[in-house]
């Protein structure tokens, strides 16, 4: 069964896959690629739900039919170095930026 | 103390790694001395790991148990698991020590460089990033780790800031290797999804081969192709490698091999025999043989000496996918000419990367005494540079495949097995051979010989400590050539075999 | 920036230090942990640099960050007589829905701790030299 979580999660991974590669301007492979982790980390989330289920959190817990712990986990690891790479990505972008003038990658002199 | 040699061989680069800015306030020759020092202690752990696993016994270390062999608390492994198989120890070998070479290069290399703390501290990650994905057992911790090598390798590409073709090599290969990632964590959600487990060995014993595995299969193999620099989407070889400082140009070929042995420890461990894997086979043969053929044709048109040097790594990438491939082909029913066409796959990724190493730290001599890239305004410097120019010229007799030197010892074997598979691709991979030697005539003639521009005069050898490290990679170009055989029975044929044995690994997790 | 920015700025500093540290600190019982806590006390360090438009040293960050890293790894050393990362503090807790004390991680907390002071300095020493023009 295909739930609606993962449609919108295929979605996302396509449309920043389509925009990463029709795009031009450096901001908006950035964007591209925020776009397709996004889609990535609802995509494990949704895996791990269950119905009527609770945060995985044994402190006082109600009961025990709870959501997947382990998904949870990928998609913070995911998050945290998805933080990394665009910051990464966006001081790269802001050093071409003070280099060329433009962030547009048609309007520099490429190598072939 | 030998028991923890797996955990320690990761957190000992990483230690090493967090402690280098420290060090720096002490002083920069202290800083040098620890990074050499932290990376000898790893060479040292990875020899005492190999004395032990070569012979064929796999070691498992899981991270955090009451003890270390502890491999499935209640039936399952639920733990991150680190393992060490042939394959994994010959790759842990090649990478540590040329990470080494490279470390001692750097010294003189990078001695005019201010910020040299961080350059060391991301080659130190580097490093940690590759043993880690080499030995993690489970498929997540291989994500993580690839995507520490992703972004250390990025900022080390982005080392010049000033110049604004390396941001831009380092920005096309973080978007390249960021999809790799995205494309690994969406396989390892799928397979996750269907059997629960992570672990490699697990999820190899559960797998039955549904259309979503198979999916997972075309994510995973896609990812690592893209990031070990296979043909369709190698262009980020040629800038990374071009624009990167020259010690590091040598480590990413390195992390681009670490890649590769992922992919095949997806495609034979996790995977293994199966109806698909007869169409992965031949992709990986038709990528091999592209990759050879754009990239020894693109070389013949540089002119930029490390550019060069870049597209001859995508066009000997090519081999080893060649080599390997004809042996995943024939995985279901082993031939002897199947084991041989691996066992060449293998044996040249060691013999790739001596030479290639040799090659772009050679160049990197050159560089480093002439400040520039271009082949055009080089000439003469044979003269000069008589060491560098020997070193040179056995790197690139060496890729071209000419006997004695190792490079031949492992083509042969390639050419020989491949020849019964398929006689067609033997042939092409002759043929570029040749091209490669026509090409790096052409490097060699401009470089080194011919007349000598006036603004040269002063040049001299290099400082002895980088001449040190290429006379070791050289000794073992020509060591690897004379006796291959030795190395083949005593490294590359266990290698192969880990690679076969799936029950083996299997059993040795669960 | 305009005076109310700044009052506003120091009103709020407090209660995001001791936020940040609440979410650290109770890392393995609720949701949230070292990158979380970090990351909401960088806030703070965002916050300053917008308020009072002064360059802050980045010494400091730069030790942070290397000093939560270092913390982090030793943590795991100091597991060695068992195993690398082995929770050598570890207490027996009942499995199952407990009332959870604060004491009840071994060296989850510590660990989470230094996670915090490594992305609360990686964090702010990227919003600094972003922020800031680099000469």
């Amino acid at each position: 069964m295909i739930s609606f979580p993962f449609i919108i999660a295929i979605s996302l991974i396509s449309l920043g896959f389509f925009a990463l590669v029709l795009k031009r301007n450096l901001l908006k492979l950035v964007m591209a690629v925020h776009i397709m982790g996004s889609g990535v980390n609802l995509f494990l989330i949704s895996l791990g739900y269950r119905e009527a289920g609770i945060a995985p959190i044994f402190t006082n817990a109600p009961g025990l039919n709870m959501v997947l712990p382990t998904v949870q986990a990928l998609t913070l690891t995911n998050i945290v170095i998805n933080i990394a790479i665009i910051a990464l990505m966006l001081s790269l972008a802001i050093l071409i930026y003070q280099h060329y003038g433009s962030l547009d990658t048609r309007k520099r002199k490429l190598k072939e | 103390m030998f028991s923890h040699t797996l955990a320690l061989l990761i957190a000992v680069p990483l230690f090493a790694a967090f402690f280098t800015p420290l060090a720096r306030r002490i002083s920069r020759k202290f800083m040098n001395l620890w990074v050499i020092f932290s990376l000898g202690i790893s060479e040292f752990l990875v020899l005492v790991l190999a004395k032990n696993v070569i012979k064929g016994d796999i070691q498992v270390y899981s991270l955090g148990a009451d003890f270390p062999a502890l491999t499935s608390p209640d039936g399952f492994p639920i733990r991150i698991i680190l393992q060490a198989d042939a394959i994994a120890v010959f790759m842990a070998l090649i990478s540590v020590f040329i990470a080494l070479l490279v470390g001692v290069y750097s010294w003189r290399f990078m001695e005019k460089e201010k910020s040299r703390d961080k350059y060391y501290t991301l080659l130190l990650m580097l490093t940690a990033g590759m043993l880690g994905l080499i030995f993690s057992g489970d498929l997540f911790t291989m994500f993580i780790f690839l995507e520490l090598l992703s972004i250390a390798s990025c900022g080390l590409i982005a080392f010049y800031i000033h110049k604004g073709e390396s941001s831009e090599a380092a920005f096309k290969y973080m978007v390249i290797s960021a999809v790799a990632g995205l494309m690994i964590l969406f396989a390892v959600g799928l397979l996750y999804a269907q059997y629960g487990a992570l672990n490699i060995g697990a999820l190899a014993a559960a797998i039955d081969f549904t259309f979503l595995d198979i999916t997972a299969l075309a994510f995973l193999v896609a990812g690592f192709a893209m990031k070990c620099g296979a043909a369709p989407l190698h262009l980020w070889v040629a800038d990374a490698y071009g624009e990167a400082p020259v010690p590091v140009s040598a480590l990413l070929v390195i992390a681009s091999q670490v890649s590769l042995y992922a992919l095949f420890r997806i495609c034979f461990t996790l995977f293994g025999v199966s109806s698909a894997i007869g169409i992965i086979a031949w992709l990986l043969i038709i990528l091999g043989v592209l990759s050879m053929f754009i990239g020894v044709t693109m070389a013949i048109l540089q002119t930029d000496i490390k550019r060069l040097i870049a597209y001859h790594s995508v066009s000997q990438v090519g081999y080893m996918l060649l080599g390997i491939g004809v042996g995943l082909a024939l995985l279901g029913n082993m031939t002897s000419y199947g084991i041989r066409a691996m066992e060449g796959g293998i044996f040249h990724i060691i013999n790739y990367a001596l030479y290639n190493t040799l090659l772009f730290l050679a160049a990197g001599a050159l560089i480093y005494r002439t400040g520039v890239k271009d082949l055009n305004k080089m000439g003469g410097l044979a003269q000069a540079m008589p060491f560098t120019t020997i070193f040179f010229l056995l790197g690139s007799l060496a890729i071209a495949g000419l006997p004695p030197l190792n490079g031949f010892a492992s083509k042969l074997l390639i050419y020989e097995s491949v020849f019964r598979f398929n006689p067609l691709l033997s042939i092409i991979a002759i043929l570029v051979s040749i091209l490669t030697l026509a090409s790096f005539i052409k490097v060699f003639y401009l470089a080194f010989l011919g007349p000598k521009p006036t603004e040269f005069k002063e040049i001299k050898e290099v400082p002895k400590s980088m001449g040190l490290v290429m006379g070791v990679l050289a000794f073992l170009v020509i060591l690897f050539g004379l006796f291959p055989n030795i190395v083949v029975d005593n490294l590359v044929s266990p290698a192969a075999q880990s690679l076969i044995e799936q029950f083996q690994y299997i059993s040795a997790i669960l | 920036m305009s005076k109310i920015v700044k009052t506003i700025t120091c009103l709020v500093s407090l209660p995001i230090i001791v936020f940040g540290l609440y979410i650290i600190s109770h890392g393995h019982l609720t949701p949230g942990g070292g990158f979380a806590g970090g990351a909401i006390i960088a806030t703070l360090v965002a916050l300053l640099a917008v308020a009072f438009e002064k360059r802050l040293s980045q010494q400091l960050f730069s030790l942070a960050e290397s000093l939560g890293l270092l913390l982090f790894i030793i943590l795991g050393f100091f597991g060695l007589s068992s195993s690398f990362f082995h929770n050598f503090l570890a207490k027996a807790v009942s499995f199952g829905p407990n009332p959870g004390s604060i004491n009840s991680g071994g060296v989850i907390p510590l660990m989470n701790l230094a996670v915090g002071i490594e992305v609360f300095g990686a964090l702010s020493l990227i919003i600094l030299l972003m922020s800031q023009k680099n000469d």
